[in-house]
């Protein structure tokens, strides 16, 4: 391979022969992160950002070692895109430092981050179709090479130096998504970019794809290039980065390299030890079915007008005084399975029971009434008003029930009593109920919603991620209410991207992959790994033979997020049942 | 709390008063541009609009824009535009004056038969809109523009001589048969030999309280105002916005359509072609300019009157007419950006104050939430 001089606005820096091997063998142990500024491409100090009513990130620290792919990991909602919209200029944050090249920079617009030498590829491909790959690559940058001979020349130039494989002429509707995002990547490149952010690349990708991917990164770090890749996908990034920085809640936890860790290790670090052990607990279970839903159907139609089924089949019933958990990677019809118990979406077939009456096409309205509290998995969507008043609030979703109205008409003075009552009862910490939602932070708007839907005693509770995005404190205090509940006979349908709080909190767990419920587990002998395997669908294949041990077997969890886009239904059907089962010899 | 509502009030006065202090500022600058001495002008308005005749006349303008302003705001509130009060009030008043004019039945009963026919005819109008915005997502936007044309082109052809009008030979004005005097609307006299106020600024009061009660006081008004400020969120709570989008445009345009009952009842008793146009368009001015709050609607059309008191007064001083005009378009812009800035400003300040109960939460927090691997 040809090593063309890159021409920058700085001097490329000089190969580092070690980095070649750093994927298998252990990295030099971290420590000093002020060490050798020459060897530090991007520091991040201090880094805090607060959105209306969202801290995004507080307190990170990260730093990336040139020539190194450098891996940020954490939950979907933790705060890795802001964190990179912040490196890329496109956030400026509140409080903290960000040092390029050993730099302090002031980060105004991406046009500054680029100027600096970072780029960013998008998760969402951001190239017009109807451009040539030429087009594409010079739209904005006209001024560094032209836009035809010698433009078209660099970019086989930077093509060929990092085995892109671009072809300059072709029509961008005409190329894959994979194509797609090495022109992305080429883009980025041709500006100057010696720093790449690469936001989730894998999820759009098939597993050669990542696989192929994953060797023009090894390319560009080879040639002196750092590539900061964002993921939740702990197979993929264990087998990639150099170094590791996990991301909770907002606020870096952990710097780890790869050969010192494991994914079971790194998963701990994502979801945070501080959450529930699952422990056998007196059960509440009584043998009352609240809520049956029996063979539901709903189909909808998708992007390319293609009518597809997003719930088939689904049975289950929820007895009063039990948590019913529903695991699954998101997208598989967790949310549509709401919506149709919601009365938001209507089902094509199928009854949904709650308490002995039919509510299958009832109206949401006659839902709630009935005794449904929701606490949906986008707040700010479904779940409030931003901009009314903490009062109104109370008010929205239970319009028609005391306090808040008596025969068609508010009654606002009991409903502002009322929520005076649930800011006390349920800690929200707010300077008053007339300040509008917005200005709350996360968890004390969740508080406000949990509370309000307890307020109406509802019989079932739907609780969608409840506790996404939610500080410590709060989350403990949303199970305590949720138990709490419980005991006094409420239903519970739980749906969770936390697998340590479905385990934590559900007496049934069910795996939803592709709009079925393909496998059951019971929570007190089922580990997070082996969940995750039966929601991948293709992973839980692995589990059918024996698992040599912990490690081999978590480590099949990650690689089967990467792939689990193409497994069929109905051989993980079989498998993903198998799993759930196959779990309590597994776990020593 | 109490300070925040302070506040929250100070800001509410704060923007339309930066609104209409840069709008004369802006004003002031044209007049200069044209040659003209500006504050001789403004003191030539004011002078005239304070005026005893003046007020009856702004009075009863402004009853006319106090309709517009509420039939637009309706629509506002749940964030649907109905540019097209402006069509929906004209077919209103037409057919209100050809039924009127067919009839001859004592006032208690034709008066409310009138405005029943008014209410129907608007709403209908407007309900097209709806219909089509539910069952074919077509924007209300587009199609009560549309709808706007189309209500000119049917009113022209049936205000013609011999369809629903008559040609007055010696005038040359086409218009619907007169009402009867039994359902002219009653007026309040204003002493001496001042023309009267209409009697239909009653009738307006009644509907900004009935707009007032029915949005901020009863259920339907609750969930009105919910889609307006989240459709999903809206949704979610039970709220089946496909009928809200219907039901608040049928609102809208049966207050659309008492907009002509105040000129058609207490001025000119029949439909001719001269009959005032464009005022659903003044209307969407007038709902900006209030906040879509009943109280601040009636301040902006008593405005929106005294400007053009002043304009008429302007003429005979020499100036150009149209600087009112200018002036009128002017404070509409300024209201909008003032609007938009001091709500970025108050969520700001808002944010601050919970801001800082949140940096000590995340302060206390970081104690036990960072933790070190032994590598």
């Amino acid at each position: 391979m040809a090593y063309p001089g890159r021409s920058g606005p700085r001097p490329a820096p000089p190969p580092s022969a070690p980095q070649e091997c750093a994927i298998k063998a252990a990295s030099p142990p971290k420590g000093a992160p002020a060490g050798a500024v020459t060897d530090v491409a991007v520091e991040l100090r201090g880094i805090t950002k607060r959105f209306p009513g969202v801290v995004a990130n507080h307190d990170i620290d990260i730093t990336v070692r040139r020539g190194t792919v450098h891996a940020l990991v954490g939950e979907n909602g933790a705060g890795k895109s802001t964190l990179m919209k912040i490196l890329y200029g496109m956030q400026r944050p509140d409080e903290g430092t960000i040092a390029i090249d050993g730099e302090t920079v002031e980060l105004h617009s991406p046009a500054d981050a680029i100027s600096r030498g970072v780029g960013m590829v998008h998760q969402h491909f951001m190239l017009a179709d109807n451009f040539t790959v030429l087009e594409n690559v010079v739209l904005g940058a006209e001024k560094l090479h032209g836009i035809a001979g010698r433009a078209r020349a660099r970019i086989k130039e930077i093509s060929d130096a990092y085995g892109l494989g671009v072809r300059p002429d072709v029509l961008v509707e005409d190329l894959g998504v994979a194509d797609r995002q090495r022109v992305e990547i080429l883009k980025v490149l041709y500006r100057g970019a010696r720093t790449l952010i690469l936001d989730e690349p894998t999820a759009v990708l098939v597993p050669q794809e990542v696989d192929a991917l994953f060797d023009n990164l090894r390319e560009l770090k080879s040639e002196g290039l750092t590539v900061l890749f964002i993921s939740h996908k702990l197979g993929e990034v264990l087998s990639v980065a150099d170094d590791i920085t996990v991301i909770r809640r907002g606020t870096t936890v952990a710097s780890v390299v790869p050969s010192e860790t494991n994914p079971r290790q790194l998963a701990e670090l994502m979801v945070g030890s501080e959450l529930p052990s699952p422990e056998t607990r007196e059960s509440t279970v009584t043998d009352t079915d609240l809520l049956v839903v029996d063979a539901l159907r709903l189909t909808a139609t998708d992007v390319d007008g293609v009518e597809r089924a997003v719930l088939d089949d689904i049975d289950f019933a929820i007895r009063k005084g039990e948590v019913l958990g529903i695991a699954g990677v998101e997208g598989n019809g967790q949310a549509e399975l709401v919506e149709a118990i919601m009365g938001m979406r209507d089902p094509d077939a199928g009854t949904i029971t709650l308490d002995g009456a039919d509510i299958s096409h009832a109206p949401t309205r006659k839902r709630r009434e009935d005794g449904i509290g929701y606490i949906p998995e986008d707040r700010h969507r479904h779940g409030l008003l931003l901009e009314a008043p903490l009062w109104e609030n109370r008010i929205l979703g239970h319009v028609t029930e005391e306090p808040n109205s008596r025969a068609g008409l508010l009654n606002p003075a009991a409903a502002r009593r009322d929520t005076e009552r649930i800011v006390a009862e349920y800690d929200v910490r707010t300077p008053g109920i007339e300040v509008t939602a917005a200005s709350l932070s996360g968890g004390n708007q969740q508080k406000l919603i949990v509370g309000r839907e307890m307020s109406h005693h509802p019989k079932l509770l739907i609780a969608a991620h409840p506790t996404r995005g939610v500080d410590v404190g709060a989350q403990a205090q949303i199970w305590d209410q949720i138990r709490a509940a419980r005991r006094d006979g409420l239903a519970v349908l739980l749906i969770s991207a936390d697998l340590d709080e479905l385990i934590g909190l559900s007496d049934t767990l069910r795996v939803m992959y592709r709009g079925r419920l393909v496998a059951d587990a019971d929570p007190a002998t089922i580990t997070p790994e082996e969940l995750g395997s039966a929601m991948t669908g293709a992973a839980s294949g692995h589990l059918e033979g024996p698992a040599d041990d912990g490690t081999g077997a978590a480590t099949g969890t990650g690689a089967g997020a990467a792939t689990g886009t193409g497994a069929a239904t109905g051989a993980a059907t079989g498998a993903g049942t198998e799993a759930g089962t196959a779990t309590g010899g597994e776990g020593r | 709390m109490k300070k925040l509502d302070k506040e929250r009030v100070l800001l509410a006065v704060a923007a339309p008063v930066l609104a209409l202090a840069a709008a004369f500022v802006v004003t002031a600058l044209v007049l200069l541009a044209t040659g003209k001495e500006p504050f001789n002008a403004f003191g030539i308005m004011f002078d005239y609009g304070v005026k005893a005749d003046s007020q009856v006349y702004i009075l009863n303008k402004a009853t006319t824009y106090y309709l517009a302003g509420l039939a637009v705001a309706i629509g506002f509130r749940m964030n649907l535009f109905n540019i097209g009060v402006d069509g929906q009030y004209r077919l209103a008043a037409f057919f209100a004056a050809v039924v009127g004019g067919a009839l001859k039945l004592p006032g208690l009963v034709q008066i409310p038969l009138i405005l029943l026919v008014g209410m129907l005819v608007g709403a209908m109008w407007a309900s097209i809109a709806g219909l089509l915005k539910v069952y074919r997502g077509v924007s209300e936007v587009i199609s009560t523009i549309m709808l706007n044309s189309l209500s000119g082109i049917v009113i022209s052809y049936l205000l013609v001589d011999g369809r629903l009008a008559d040609l007055d030979k010696q005038t040359n004005i086409v218009a619907t048969d007169p009402l009867p005097s039994s359902s002219h609307f009653f007026t309040i006299p204003a002493g001496g030999d001042l023309d009267p106020i209409w009697g239909f600024i009653v009738v307006a009061a009644l509907a900004g309280a009935g707009f007032w009660f029915l949005l901020g006081r009863t259920r339907f008004g609750f969930d009105l105002r919910a889609v307006g400020r989240s459709e999903s969120a809206a949704q979610a709570s039970g709220v089946n916005v496909k009928r809200m989008v219907l039901t608040s445009m049928l609102l809208s345009g049966a207050m659309a359509g008492l907009i002509g009952m105040p000129t058609l009842l207490n001025d000119t008793h029949q439909f001719t072609s001269d009959f005032p146009t464009g005022i659903g368009f003044t209307g969407i001015a007038i709902a900006l300019l209030g906040r879509n709050n009943p109280v601040g609607i009636g301040l902006a059309a008593v405005l929106w009157g005294f400007l053009e008191r002043g304009a008429n007064r302007l003429e005979f001083e020499d100036y150009d007419k149209e600087i009112v005009g200018v002036m009128q378009g002017v404070i509409v812009l300024c209201v909008v950006i003032a609007y938009e800035l001091v709500r970025r400003y108050g969520l700001k300040r808002q944010q601050q104050r919970v801001g800082a109960e949140l940096a000590a939460q995340a302060k206390a927090d970081k104690g036990t939430d960072k933790q070190e691997v032994p590598a």
